[in-house]
């Protein structure tokens, strides 16, 4: 089996907010896959459904060859979980949450455990009341990861963690790759994104707007392109693909499409290029391209929490 | 000064936040007095009926436990009588909102977020107190607005309404330094639970005690329900006992400033202990999980209603000698059926209380299930191999089992101390262990009520404490409004039948089981289709 999730047309209403309209996501096995949106998207909403707490109103969902809703208990034992929003048991310790959710779905690797904790950096020993924001996700997280499972599903994991808590995360996720994991990963930290994923498909009001690796959807995007010139370069405007040109006697800056990068390069060279900065298109220029345009549906958004 | 700096804007936050539960109470209760009076007056048009159900009424010592003595036979004395309950609901109803806006708002840290504004450092505590001694000073006005507007005298409608704020006072301040102990909402609202439990019982032994003259009838003055039972409206109203109240909720709110001055935000004054860095080996299942959850409550109930068992137990003696030693009142206890038969109806009463009690326990049990849900707890748990019904049974086999062993408990230790004064303990166990065990299918029944709001609207799942409202108020005052049978029989606490003493048919039980049962399979049935969290 080469794909650990595929939704098709996944429908899922809450009254008259429509939370997942038409999602289609694919995760192929052993790949970390990044699921980028910003909040109010329905990634939390996807993830539910995956794990078959929400009910789909309509499309369809496997997972890990299953149905989530269905054989929801089954398919639970072959995946960790790391919800968004960590809340513990106050009266239990972060050592026993750890132990409990492990033992939950079916083992626990206790070296992996041990590691985890202190690569980590956390007290095991604190009730859950004690915990910060961070050191709440830090439990959770260690749960899931010294879990022995197949898939990792994991909401904005990195929300309360500090830059160095994020590295050992990264880490982490690199080496579960390299196990032979498949990752879903969703949030909405662009950089994390980049540095950790495989492939990546961006949401947008329940809907996949774009999927494919980095590089397929970096070739959807603009480069963005500086140069220092002997003479004024001629015939830029005229290209199709060129925008934004900002022309002075002897120096260009513009972006351009990927598919007209070529001539836009050889007009240049005729011009005589003594310096050039040449960058490629970020994730969040490919995110700004989405969700920058409307204004208006941003504002929408951020009221659909679900 | 500063520390209070804010607290007025506190006090308008509460009022916007509650402006519909608070309005709801108050009037309830005015509402609920004057169809007290209207009823009494249609019941009991003469002096001379009022005379003759008043002297029946003050030897009977189920009603002196549940509404407390009952001193004259006038329409006000008879009407604040049946209203004998209201001070220990209004006690509760009280010190839960004071912890609600105290404690419960530390915990969630919405007290952190008003903590970084101007607000004062006891600014919260100050208002939340305002508010519901306030409260409490309105509901006084308008119960005593509803009383003198049947026509009783100003005089004792408001002491009567007075009555009513000074055991809200009290259990207000009470809520406030039990919000002081500790970190939990859930520990502090029982701690001041159980405050308001010893002094309800207080009470009792000492009323109990009273009708047979004994020797312990000072006790009552040691319980400030007692206290405000003693103000005594339309029948020489003692208005200095309202300085005593007023003097120990000063004292109290005094004590919860200062120890709230001694502690950090978020914290309590009962340290919190490091745990376990490893889950011991038995934690490994929803049950285990649930038994973590769930033990304290369980085991504060059993050993609350055990110890209420003890003292009403003990007052059933104190039924007996007043029949042994009571002359003048012997054509009535004849008519009541004797000293067996008004012991027994008085056991019989008890039992129908501690069962509206347990319903209580087996209601706030199931509860949890929709709490662990909306905070987020039972997420992790079903993503684990976890399927929903195995989630949702090991948390209520606390509240079926829960509820049994907390009656039990109370069966076996009423039945254990009456028999032991009466010299046939394992005779009087084994009957008021049955009196507590037909209780439970009734329970039940409100238990699966909670499981099907949970079900089937989760959102209204906190309407299974209205049933149990509904229940109570129909089992205090049903039978004194005279209302129609079919009323009273909505309630799944009037189909029990009546023991020791009374004739015990299966029917009803098994009817009343059946009803449990139905309700609880829709209920789980609507949990495993709906979505998890609905919010």
């Amino acid at each position: 089996m080469t794909e650990t999730i595929r939704t098709e047309a996944l429908v899922k209403t809450f009254g008259r907010t429509r939370a997942l309209d038409g999602l289609d996501l694919v995760v192929r096995a052993g790949e970390v896959h990044g699921f980028l949106g910003p909040n109010g998207a329905g990634k939390t909403t996807a993830i539910r459904v995956l794990l078959g707490l929400l009910h789909a109103d309509s499309g369809t969902a496997t997972l890990l060859g299953g149905d989530p809703w269905r054989d929801a208990t089954e398919l639970h034992r072959r995946l960790a979980y790391v919800p968004g929003d960590v809340t513990l048991w106050p009266s239990l310790s972060g050592g026993e949450v750890i132990d409990l959710l492990g033992r939950l779905r079916g083992g626990l690797d206790a070296g992996r455990r041990a590691e985890l904790l202190d690569r980590f950096d956390l007290d095991p020993r604190k009730k859950g009341r004690a915990y910060s924001k961070g050191n709440r996700q830090k439990v959770a997280l260690v749960a899931a990861l010294a879990s022995d499972v197949e898939l990792l599903l994991l909401d904005e994991p990195t929300s309360g963690l500090d830059p160095l808590m994020e590295d050992v995360f990264r880490q982490v996720i690199r080496e579960e790759r390299r196990r032979g994991r498949t990752v879903l990963l969703s949030s909405h930290i662009l950089a994390e994104v980049e540095a950790l994923c495989d492939r990546v498909t961006i949401i947008r009001d329940g809907r996949a707007v774009e999927s494919g690796t980095l590089a397929e959807l970096r070739h959807l995007t603009r480069v963005s392109i500086q140069a220092e010139l002997a003479g004024p370069a001629t015939g830029l405007a005229e290209l199709p693909g060129v925008h934004g040109l900002d022309a002075r006697d002897h120096s260009v800056r513009f972006d351009v499409d990927t598919e007209a990068l070529d001539a836009a390069l050889r007009q240049l060279a005729g011009a005589g290029v003594r310096g050039l900065v040449s960058q490629p298109p970020t994730l969040e220029e490919l995110f700004l391209r989405h969700y920058d345009r409307t204004g208006g549906d941003r504002a929408r958004d951020a009221e659909v929490t679900r | 000064m500063s520390t209070l700096v804010g607290t007025g804007k506190l006090v308008r936050l509460i009022l916007r936040r509650d402006r519909v539960l608070l309005p709801l109470w108050i009037l309830t209760f005015g509402l609920l007095m004057v169809t007290v009076v209207a009823s009494f007056s249609e019941l009991f048009p003469t002096a001379a009926d009022r005379q003759q159900y008043a002297d029946a009424s003050a030897a009977d010592a189920g009603f002196v436990t549940l509404y407390g003595q009952l001193h004259g036979s006038s329409l006000g004395e008879l009407s604040v009588w049946r209203g004998g309950f209201y001070p220990v609901l209004i006690g509760l109803i009280a010190l839960l909102t004071v912890v609600r806006h105290t404690r419960t708002e530390e915990e969630t840290g919405r007290r952190e977020l008003l903590g970084a504004t101007v607000v004062g450092r006891h600014a919260g505590l100050a208002a939340a107190l305002a508010a519901t001694l306030v409260a409490n000073l309105v509901l006084a006005a308008v119960v005593a607005a509803a009383m003198a507007g049947q026509g009783l005298p100003v005089a004792g409608s408001l002491a009567f309404g007075l009555e009513l704020a000074a055991a809200g006072w009290v259990f207000a301040a009470v809520g406030a330094v039990a919000a002081q102990l500790t970190s939990g909402a859930g520990g502090a609202r029982g701690i001041a639970v159980a405050v308001l439990g010893g002094a309800w019982l207080l009470r009792v032994v000492g009323d109990v005690s009273g009708l047979s003259g004994g020797g312990l009838s000072w006790v009552s003055w040691l319980s400030p329900i007692g206290w405000v039972h003693r103000i005594d409206p339309y029948g020489g109203e003692r208005w200095w006992v309202l300085g005593l109240v007023a003097a120990l909720t000063a004292v109290l709110a005094g004590a919860a400033v200062a120890l709230e001055a001694r502690r950090d935000v978020g914290a309590g004054l009962l340290p919190q202990r490091p745990g376990p860095a490893t889950a011991a080996a038995g934690l490994r299942s929803p049950l285990a999980l649930a038994w973590r959850l769930h033990r304290g409550l369980l085991a504060a109930w059993t050993a609350g209603f055990a110890v209420v068992g003890v003292v009403l137990g003990g007052a059933g003696s104190s039924v007996a000698d007043m029949v042994a030693g009571n002359q003048s009142l012997e054509e009535v206890f004849t008519r009541m059926g004797g000293r067996t038969g008004i012991v027994d109806a008085y056991l019989a009463s008890v039992m129908a209380i501690l069962a509206l009690m347990a319903a209580g326990y087996a209601i706030q049990a199931t509860l949890r299930l929709r709490a662990e849900e909306t905070n987020g707890r039972a997420e992790p748990v079903l993503a684990g191999a976890v399927g929903r019904l195995r989630w949702a049974a090991s948390h209520l086999v606390f509240s079926v089992l829960g509820s049994a062993a907390a009656l039990v408990a109370a069966g076996l230790t009423t039945g254990l101390t009456y028999g032991l004064s009466a010299g046939d303990p394992g005779h009087q166990v084994s009957r008021v262990l049955g009196a507590a065990v037909v209780q439970l299918p009734a329970v039940w029944v409100l238990a699966a009520v909670a499981v099907a709001l949970v079900g089937l609207l989760p959102r209204y799942a906190a309407v299974a404490w209205g049933v149990l409202a509904a229940c109570v108020l129909v089992a205090l005052i049903g039978a004194s409004l005279q209302l129609d049978q079919w009323v009273m029989d909505l309630s799944p606490f009037s189909h029990v039948p009546r023991l020791p003493g009374g004739s015990a048919s299966a029917t009803p039980l098994l009817a009343l089981a059946a009803v449990a049962a139905g309700l609880g399979a829709a209920g789980l049935a609507g949990l495993r289709r709906r979505n998890i969290p609905a919010l």
